[in-house]
């Protein structure tokens, strides 16, 4: 069996190791700046920007509205006997975009982005790319994190929107229809119940596990040892990695709100 | 008498270790301007790492590494980005940015570190695929060219930045014989054009003897001879003799079996 202090040591030495870097990326944007260069190749920024924001747009959009419909579903069924419909558009409009917006939107962009960053890292770490860009003196993690980190950690709050403004769409569409629910009261009443603390909480959310996302896969990619295989036991652990830590801090900031907040 | 050139590159009793394994235990080695210095050893045996920690991506356990007078193994990252711009590095599979053509992989150091314009980065790019015979293929991808291409366009993006210092590793491995040769007098050609220093990491005899003015041998993680092609041919080391006639009776073998 393996020794649980062993265990809890490497995890914070991952856990430190991702730390360091993002210090060691910010350094050297820094360096860059000072040198009045810009601290990245803003075609590069571009691309990932294109890929992770425009290209997760049709997965975000298909699984939050199918989400929220399924949810407005249900738990219209279990308020209909009560004759407490009219509060569907609340309930989700809250939980969205509180919660389900950052957290679904954050679990689908580990897996879609998450992965593909660390396998691209990954593959160009083995190929020895890598340390080809180091070696030229071009610095790699303003090269290749900066980017990369800095698209998705840009990009998850607009993802969320998406998310959010999907749910709403499948669950204004399941009411009209189960419940009889116009469109117009639906939106009324879900931004009624909408309030700044919520909005701010999961924009807030969101920048987080944006953040998560770009440092943890990359980190990942950048520390693959051993070849394809190892690209491929880095990348799966990297999505296992990643949304195990979005759901932890997901859970963390949803206590630290309700502790702040809520009473 | 002509006074010997001053020393680039200067390691003095370097050690290293990754984890409990040994790899180099104290290695002294002088590489003076302008020489072409290749180093010769047995696969695995830390020719390539001795590389890695003159471009400062590795640093020693113990023992100082110098370029140009300067210790890179105590340089903060910002110095050593500044040293790593005056050498070229090419690696023993070219590694070569795969989501870049050619142009753009030759043109990236260009870009990141100086300020020339997109037409003066073209011109460049253009003037080093010429000198490695390269020019038709700008526009490619590093998947559309095969091992001997890719090998060259490697070359050229080491001499991108004008280098004073060339490291090659393996330049000729997995090509054949004739292209292998092409590479050499390439690398021969290319140092005396731009006046570059280099140092060629390699186990192949033939190259090393076609490329070098000066070789030294890796055995055991130590420097055992570091000479001119012609006392290294002659040498009375046992070791070295065996390395370049590769017999499998001699020391090397023995002491592989007793070690």
């Amino acid at each position: 069996m393996a020794n649980p202090f062993s265990a809890v040591r490497s995890a914070l030495e991952q856990v430190s190791s991702v730390v360091w870097l993002l210090i060691d990326t910010v350094v050297e944007m820094g360096d860059r700046i000072m040198q009045r260069r810009f601290p990245f190749r803003v075609s590069t920024f571009f691309e990932q920007t294109n890929r992770t924001g425009v290209g997760s747009i049709p997965l975000v959009a298909l699984v939050s509205f199918f989400i929220g419909l399924t949810m407005a579903l249900l738990t219209g069924y279990q308020l209909r006997p009560f004759g407490q419909e009219q509060l569907v558009p609340q309930l989700v409009a809250v939980a969205f975009t509180r919660e389900l917006g950052p957290l679904m939107t954050g679990i689908m962009v580990a897996a879609r982005i998450g992965a593909a960053y660390t396998a691209e890292l990954g593959t160009m770490t083995v190929s020895e790319e890598v340390e080809a860009i180091e070696g030229m003196g071009l610095g790699p993690l303003r090269y290749l994190v900066s980017p990369r980190v800095l698209a998705v950690f840009l990009l998850m709050p607009c993802l969320v929107v998406v998310s959010d403004i999907a749910a709403m769409c499948g669950a204004a569409l399941i009411s009209r229809w189960a419940f009889d629910m116009p469109f117009q009261i639906f939106a009324e009443s879900s931004l009624d119940s909408l309030l700044i603390r919520d909005i701010v909480a999961g924009t807030v959310k969101s920048l987080l596990f944006g953040l998560i996302i770009g440092l943890v896969s990359c980190y990942r990619g950048l520390t693959v040892r051993g070849g394809a295989a190892g690209v491929g036991a880095a990348t799966t652990s990297s999505v296992v990695t990643v949304i195990t830590t979005v759901i932890g801090f997901d859970t963390l900031c949803n206590v630290v709100l309700v502790a702040l907040f809520d009473k | 008498m002509s006074a010997e050139p001053p020393p680039i590159v200067e390691l003095r009793d370097v050690h290293l270790s990754f984890g409990e394994t040994k790899v180099l235990g104290g290695v002294d080695l002088c590489v003076t301007e302008r020489a072409r210095l290749t180093v010769l050893g047995q696969s695995g045996s830390g020719k390539s790492t001795l590389l890695r920690l003159i471009l400062g991506i590795l640093r020693p356990s113990a023992g100082t590494v110098f370029f140009k007078g300067r210790d890179v193994t105590k340089m903060s990252r910002r110095r050593l980005n500044r040293i790593r711009q005056k050498i070229g590095m090419v690696y023993q599979y070219s590694a070569l940015i795969s989501s870049l053509n050619v142009r753009d992989n030759l043109a990236l150091p260009l870009e990141e570190l100086t300020r020339m314009t997109p037409a003066e980065i073209d011109q460049k790019v253009d003037e080093k695929l010429e000198m490695v015979g390269m020019s038709d293929v700008r526009d490619k991808m590093p998947s559309e060219l095969s091992g001997g291409m890719r090998k060259r366009i490697g070359l050229a993006r080491g001499i991108i930045m004008d280098p004073e210092l060339i490291l090659y590793d393996e330049p000729g491995a997995g090509l054949d014989p004739v292209i292998t040769s092409v590479i050499d007098e390439l690398i021969v050609s290319l140092s005396e054009k731009i006046g570059a220093t280099s140092i060629i990491v390699t186990h192949e005899m033939g190259s090393a003897f076609r490329i070098a003015t000066r070789m030294a041998m890796l055995y055991r993680g130590e420097i055992i001879a570091a000479e001119t092609p012609e006392d290294f041919k002659n040498s009375g080391n046992p070791v070295v003799a065996q390395f370049i006639s590769g017999n499998t009776k001699g020391p090397i073998l023995e002491q592989a079996a007793s070690a």
